[in-house]
C-alpha cells in the first residue's frame, strides 16, 4: 500500500437504476494536491465525489483514505469535507453557527469555537458577519461562509462540487483565485469539479477529464491541453478542431495525412502511423492558418467554403465548411478578415501544431 | 418600497375583487360573533329566548366549581389527545414526505379519502368496534389476548381514541407540508460535517420541521377544545365537556346567554392558551396560521 497518497481510488463502479454511473474510476491524489475533475454535467463527476465523502456507497471498488479503505464508512467518520453545489447552509442558523456547526458536533467549548470561527472568517474575509442569517447574504457572501464551514475542521480532504457555479463571471474569477490562495495557505488538498475548462486549466495541480463515468486523461493542465489523449478531450479542453483521414508515407519527422478536404502533415509524437491507418488529429483555431484559394488544390491544407466569420473575446472566428459538411473553426487575433463568407478557402498547419489523438477513451 | 407603490395603485380594483370576501366574512363570521358576544350579557327568559336586561350573572354562573370543573377537564383531554396526536402524526408526515412521489400520491389519497364522508358517520364505526363484543373485543378475545369483553364504549379512552382518529390527519398534513420543503441535502451536510444521522436529524432536519409540527399542534388542540360530538358518541354521558356543556345549555336547556357566556369564555381561553404557547415556543409564524 503506497502512504504518499492521501487517496486512492481503485476501479470505481456505481450504477443508479439501470443507468451505469461510474465504469472503472482510478484516481490517486497526493497531499496537498489541487486536482480537478472536468466533465459536462452527467458525466459522473458529482457521483465520484459523492462516494469520495461517504454520501454515496460504491457498487464496486474501494475507497482509500490514506491507505485505509473507506468505502462503506458513513460520511462523520471521513476526515473529509465538502462545499456543496447550493451550499447547503443551515438556514435556521446564522453565520457563526454554521460556520462552528462542526466543532459544536465535536463538542469542543464555546470559547475554543467562537475563536475558531472568527480565525475562519477572517480567511474567507468576512469579519463581522456573525450574527447574519444564510438569507441575507449575497452568493458570493455565500460561498464563502461555506467554505469556512467545510474546513474549520482542517479536513484531509476538501470536495467541492461546482462551488462557483452560481456566481457571476467577475465575482468567479476572483473567487478562483481565492479559492487557489486559501488551498496554498491551509496546505489542504482539493478535489473540485467543474465543467468549466477555463476554471480547470487556471487552478488545478491535475485535471481528470471526465466522460461517461470514466476518465479519459489525468494530467497536469500542460499535459491535456497540449497532448490530449483522446479527442473527446481536445474538444473539451480548448475546444479544438477534429480531423479524421487516413495516414501517408513518412516525411523525415513528420507523417502526412489526407482525406477527402485535402492533406497535410503531422508529427507522431511518439506513435506509430503505417500507411493507410487511420488518423485523427486535433488541431486549435488558434494554430490552423485560412486563406483565399484559387480554383483547383494547391499546396497542402484543407479546402473549403467560408461559412460565417465572428469576434469574440479579442480573436476573429473564421468558420469554414468542408466538403464533408464538417465545419473547421480558425481563430485569429484582429477584428476582420479579408475573407468573406463564400470565399473557397485553404485550411493548412504546421507538423508540429496537430496532435494525434485517440478516438474515443478505450 | 416598489411593492408598494404597486399595491397602492392598484388598490381600488384589488378593493373591488376583494369586496364579497370581505362582506362573507362581516356577515358569517363577524356577525355571529358579535351577536354571541351580546346575547352573553343578557337575561335569560322565563320561557324561551331572551329578554334586553344588562347582567354579568352569566359569567358569574360559570366560577361554580361544575363548570370549572367542565373547563379543566377539556384543557387535560385536548392537551392529551395534542401530545398522541404529535407523537404519532410526526413522524408519519415526516416520513410520508420521503416517500418516493408514486407512493406520496398513494398515502395522501389513503388519508383523503375519509374526509370524503361525514366525520359522524365514521365515529359510528367507532361504535361498532368498540362496543361489548363488537369488533375489537371478538378479535382480541379471538386471538386469547382478553378472556372477556373490555368494554371500552363509553370511556375516557374512547373518547381518546375518536379525538386522535379525527384530528391526526391535520398533524399529518401539517408536519408533511414541511418537511416535504427539507432539503436533503441539508442533512447531507451535517452529516458530511461529522453528525451522526440522529445528531443530523436533531439539529437540522427536526429544526426545520418544528414549524410544522407546531402548527400541527394548534390544529388539533384549538378543535379538540371545542369538539363536544366526540364525547358525546364515544363517551356517552360520563365525559363531559365545555363543548357538551354549551350544546346541552343551547339545545336541552334553552339557556342561550349562559351558553353563549360560555362560549365567549373558551374563545378567551383558548385564545390565551395560543398566545402563551407563541410565546413559550418562541415561533412567531406558525405556517402562518396564528
Amino acid at each position: 500500500m503506497n502512504h504518499d497518497y492521501i487517496l486512492q481510488l481503485e476501479d470505481i463502479h456505481k450504477r443508479f437504476g439501470d443507468t451505469q454511473v461510474l465504469n472503472g474510476i482510478d484516481l490517486q491524489v497526493r497531499q496537498g494536491e489541487f486536482i480537478t475533475l472536468l466533465g459536462s454535467s452527467g458525466c459522473g463527476k458529482t457521483t465520484t465525489l459523492r462516494i469520495i465523502a461517504g454520501l454515496e456507497t460504491p457498487d464496486e471498488g474501494r475507497v482509500l483514505l490514506e491507505g485505509k479503505d473507506m468505502a462503506r464508512t458513513e460520511p462523520n467518520k471521513r476526515d473529509v469535507n465538502t462545499v456543496f453545489q447550493n451550499y447547503a447552509l443551515f438556514p435556521h442558523m446564522n453565520v457563526e453557527q454554521n460556520v462552528g456547526y462542526a466543532l459544536k458536533i465535536r463538542r469542543r467549548n464555546k470559547e475554543e469555537i467562537r475563536s475558531e470561527v472568527k480565525r475562519m472568517l477572517e480567511l474567507v474575509q468576512l469579519e463581522g458577519f456573525e450574527k447574519r442569517m444564510p438569507s441575507e447574504l449575497s452568493g458570493g457572501q455565500r460561498q464563502r461562509v461555506a467554505i469556512a464551514r467545510a474546513v474549520i475542521n482542517q479536513p484531509k480532504l476538501l470536495l467541492l462540487d461546482e462551488p462557483l457555479g452560481a456566481l457571476d463571471l467577475q465575482l468567479r474569477r476572483q473567487m478562483q483565485q481565492e479559492l487557489k490562495r486559501l488551498q496554498k495557505k491551509l496546505g489542504l488538498t482539493f478535489i473540485y469539479i467543474t465543467h468549466d475548462q477555463e476554471e480547470a486549466l487556471n487552478m488545478s495541480d491535475r485535471i481528470a477529464v471526465m466522460k461517461d463515468g470514466r476518465f479519459q486523461q489525468v494530467g497536469t493542465p500542460g499535459e491535456v491541453y497540449d497532448s490530449p489523449r483522446t479527442a473527446y478531450v481536445a474538444q473539451f479542453v480548448g475546444s479544438a478542431n477534429i480531423v479524421r483521414g487516413r495516414a501517408g508515407e513518412r516525411a523525415g519527422e513528420g507523417v502526412s495525412f489526407e482525406n477527402e478536404d485535402g492533406r497535410g502533415e503531422f508529427l507522431p509524437r511518439g506513435k506509430t502511423f503505417a500507411p493507410g491507418d487511420p488518423v485523427v488529429l486535433a488541431i486549435r483555431g488558434e494554430q490552423a492558418q485560412v486563406e483565399r484559394a484559387a480554383g483547383g488544390q494547391q499546396g497542402p491544407g484543407l479546402y473549403g467554403t467560408v461559412k460565417e466569420k465572428s469576434f469574440s473575446g479579442g480573436m476573429l472566428r473564421i468558420c469554414v465548411e468542408l466538403a464533408g459538411g464538417q465545419e473547421f473553426i480558425c481563430s485569429r487575433h484582429g477584428i476582420d478578415s479579408e475573407l468573406v463568407p463564400g470565399d473557397r478557402a485553404r485550411v493548412f498547419w504546421q507538423p508540429e501544431q496537430p496532435c494525434p489523438v485517440e478516438e474515443e477513451g478505450a | 418600497m416598489e411593492e408598494k407603490k404597486g399595491g397602492r395603485r392598484s388598490f381600488p380594483k384589488a378593493a373591488l375583487t376583494m369586496a364579497p370576501l370581505y362582506l362573507f366574512t362581516l356577515v358569517f363570521v363577524a356577525g355571529p360573533l358579535v351577536y354571541m358576544f351580546v346575547l352573553s350579557f343578557l337575561t335569560r327568559a322565563e320561557s324561551w329566548g331572551v329578554v334586553g336586561e344588562f347582567t354579568l350573572q352569566n359569567y358569574a354562573d360559570i366560577f361554580e366549581p361544575v363548570y370549572l370543573e367542565t373547563f379543566w377537564e377539556s384543557i387535560k383531554l385536548a392537551l392529551l389527545s395534542t401530545v398522541i396526536i404529535a407523537a404519532v402524526g410526526y413522524p408519519f408526515g415526516y416520513f410520508m414526505a420521503k416517500l418516493p412521489p408514486k407512493w406520496k400520491k398513494r398515502a395522501m389519497l389513503l388519508l383523503m379519502i375519509p374526509f370524503w364522508t361525514s366525520s359522524l358517520i365514521r365515529l359510528y364505526g367507532w361504535i361498532i368496534i368498540f362496543r361489548a363484543n363488537g369488533v375489537l373485543d371478538s378479535a382480541l378475545m379471538g386471538l386469547r389476548v382478553t378472556q372477556e369483553p373490555l368494554k371500552l364504549l363509553y370511556t375516557y379512552p374512547a373518547v381518546v381514541v375518536g379525538m386522535v382518529y379525527a384530528l391526526l390527519p391535520f398533524m399529518i398534513f401539517s408536519v408533511y407540508s414541511s418537511a416535504e420543503k427539507l432539503d436533503f441535502s441539508l442533512v447531507e451536510a451535517a452529516r458530511d460535517l461529522g453528525a451522526s444521522p440522529l445528531r443530523a436529524f436533531l439539529t437540522v432536519s427536526f429544526k426545520l420541521t418544528l414549524p410544522g409540527l407546531l402548527s400541527g399542534v394548534v390544529l388539533t388542540f384549538v378543535p379538540s377544545m371545542g369538539l363536544f360530538f366526540i364525547a358525546d358518541i364515544l363517551g356517552g354521558n360520563k365525559v363531559v365537556l365545555v363543548g357538551n356543556l354549551i350544546q346541552e345549555q343551547l339545545m336541552k336547556t334553552h339557556n342561550w346567554p349562559f351558553a353563549a357566556a360560555l362560549s365567549v369564555a373558551l374563545l378567551l381561553l383558548t385564545t390565551l392558551i395560543l398566545f402563551l404557547y407563541r410565546k413559550i415556543s418562541g415561533v412567531k409564524d406558525l405556517e402562518g396560521l396564528v
